[in-house]
């Protein structure tokens, strides 16, 4: 079909709206990343190089936009990346940031967030990955597609794995259709580098490699203490020392997920706290009473137990 | 002949530009996108194909595109029409259609006419391509 309007459309705008300087301080605050950056900062405890790394992913796509605007660019430039680190380290909540960002900025038309693991993506049988894979590419268009533990999609053992397939078609649009939609593969450090090794192709498509340090102990607590003011909980001064304790032993326990983790051990205190409540109540209790989390709460924890076996 | 029919037939082609900005509004009211083809233009011929699945839960036109790309590859010698679906209570029907594609040579209609009894005469059209069996008919 005849194509030449839309040519010539893009050229005329250009020329007429292309100013002769950008005030980027200007700039920053009115697209919003501001906002965006100032709620990062607020929200998410710790991740120091994080947080570095994505301030200056933001100046650059704000450079480039302006750029863009004065027609010193054309290209759009290549914005997938990849998330390592231990599980519980934040990656799908900064990708959610990410998405806010991009589309503030610009890049992405419509901001929303795809999350998928391998087993979206990769069908069970001969012809089922290709429409499946497709699916979800077409239900992130326009948005971010996140891929959790992306060196699933890759199995060295199987040559004849499904996987393969889809690696290819995420592939061919990661590079035709940079501008419908940005891919960030995410997981764990040391498997992602296998992936990339392997997989040659997606190393050179991804243009920022973002790596999400451990949480410190202190970071851990609080990060808990946030957690559980956010559902109107807190811990008493003995519950937090013994919750300092918990992180440190929880930590050299085998499947430790950082935040992930303390979010578990809360859920398991609060229905501690619950039983506690309900078995030694005999008359009216007040909010303090029923929004505080007490050491006995935390002890009785497994973790605890294990660490008395060892010695 | 030029074949008219759905919306926009009497304007010139819609660029590819176009059709994503019409999806995109039609995406945006809630309408279910989705594209179907066929070789036989007659205008009563309401049973086209069906290329992939009506697309409920995808937010961006692109997916719309990305399909009409791979379906005017396989599909490129015949009529392609967008079509989008409005599933509220009250409405399930095609709220918006209109051609996204057509075959580069369109041979146009025969009109016959059938004498009846008295002076009655009946018409009817057969579009030229039809003589041909499907799949054969264009390109």
């Amino acid at each position: 079909m005849a194509d030449t309007a839309v040519q010539e459309l893009p050229a005329e705008d250009r020329i007429a709206a292309a100013p002769a300087a950008v005030d980027l301080r200007a700039e920053y605050v009115e697209s919003g990343v501001k906002d965006v950056l100032d709620e990062l900062d607020r929200e998410l405890i710790g991740l120091k190089p994080v947080k570095q790394r994505i301030k200056e992913t933001a100046a650059l796509l704000l450079v480039e936009r302006a750029r863009r605007r004065m027609g010193l660019a054309h290209e759009t430039p290549t914005l997938h990346m990849s998330f390592s680190g231990n599980p519980g380290t934040g990656k799908t909540t900064v990708a959610l940031r990410m998405a806010d960002l991009l589309h503030r900025l610009g890049y992405i038309r419509k901001g929303h967030l795809v999350s998928v693991t391998r087993d979206d993506l990769v069908g069970q049988y001969i012809g089922h990955t290709a429409p499946k894979t497709k699916e979800i590419l077409k239900k992130a268009m326009g948005g971010v597609l996140f891929i959790d533990e992306a060196y699933y999609l890759h199995r060295q053992e199987n040559e004849r794995d499904y996987g393969q397939e889809a690696i290819e078609i995420l592939l061919q649009v990661m590079e035709n259709q940079r501008d419908d939609l940005v891919v960030i593969l995410a997981g764990y450090a040391d498997r992602m580098d296998k992936f990339f090794e392997s997989n040659p192709g997606f190393r050179s498509r991804i243009a920022h490699h973002i790596d999400f340090p451990d949480y410190g102990d202190d970071e851990l607590l609080s990060i808990a203490e946030t957690m559980l003011s956010k559902q109107n909980y807190h811990f008493d001064d003995e519950a937090r020392a013994i919750m300092a304790d918990y992180i440190t032993l929880r930590r050299q326990q085998p499947h430790f997920a950082n935040a992930r983790s303390i979010r578990n051990a809360l859920d398991r205190a609060r229905l501690r706290q619950a039983n506690r409540l309900f078995e030694s109540s005999d008359g009216p209790i007040d909010s303090r009473a029923l929004s505080t989390i007490t050491a006995p709460d935390i002890r009785v924890s497994r973790v605890f137990a294990m660490s008395r076996q060892e010695e | 002949m030029r074949v008219t029919q759905g919306a926009f037939s009497f304007l010139p082609d819609l660029t590819d530009e176009q059709i994503a900005k019409q999806a995109q509004y039609c995406i945006d009211n809630g309408w279910a996108v989705s594209l179907e083809f066929t070789d036989d233009p007659h205008p009563r011929n309401t049973y086209w194909d069906m290329w992939a699945h009506p697309m409920f839960d995808n937010p961006d036109a692109a997916a719309l595109m990305m399909e009409l790309r791979e379906c005017r590859k396989v599909y490129g010698e015949r009529y392609i029409r967008f079509v989008a679906f409005d599933n509220s209570h009250g409405w399930e029907s095609v709220k918006l259609s209109f051609l996204v594609n057509r075959p580069a040579e369109e041979p146009g209609f025969h009109l016959a006419r059938q004498e009846a009894g008295g002076r009655v005469v009946r018409y009817t059209t057969r579009a030229y391509a039809a003589d041909k069996p499907a799949g054969q008919r264009y390109g």
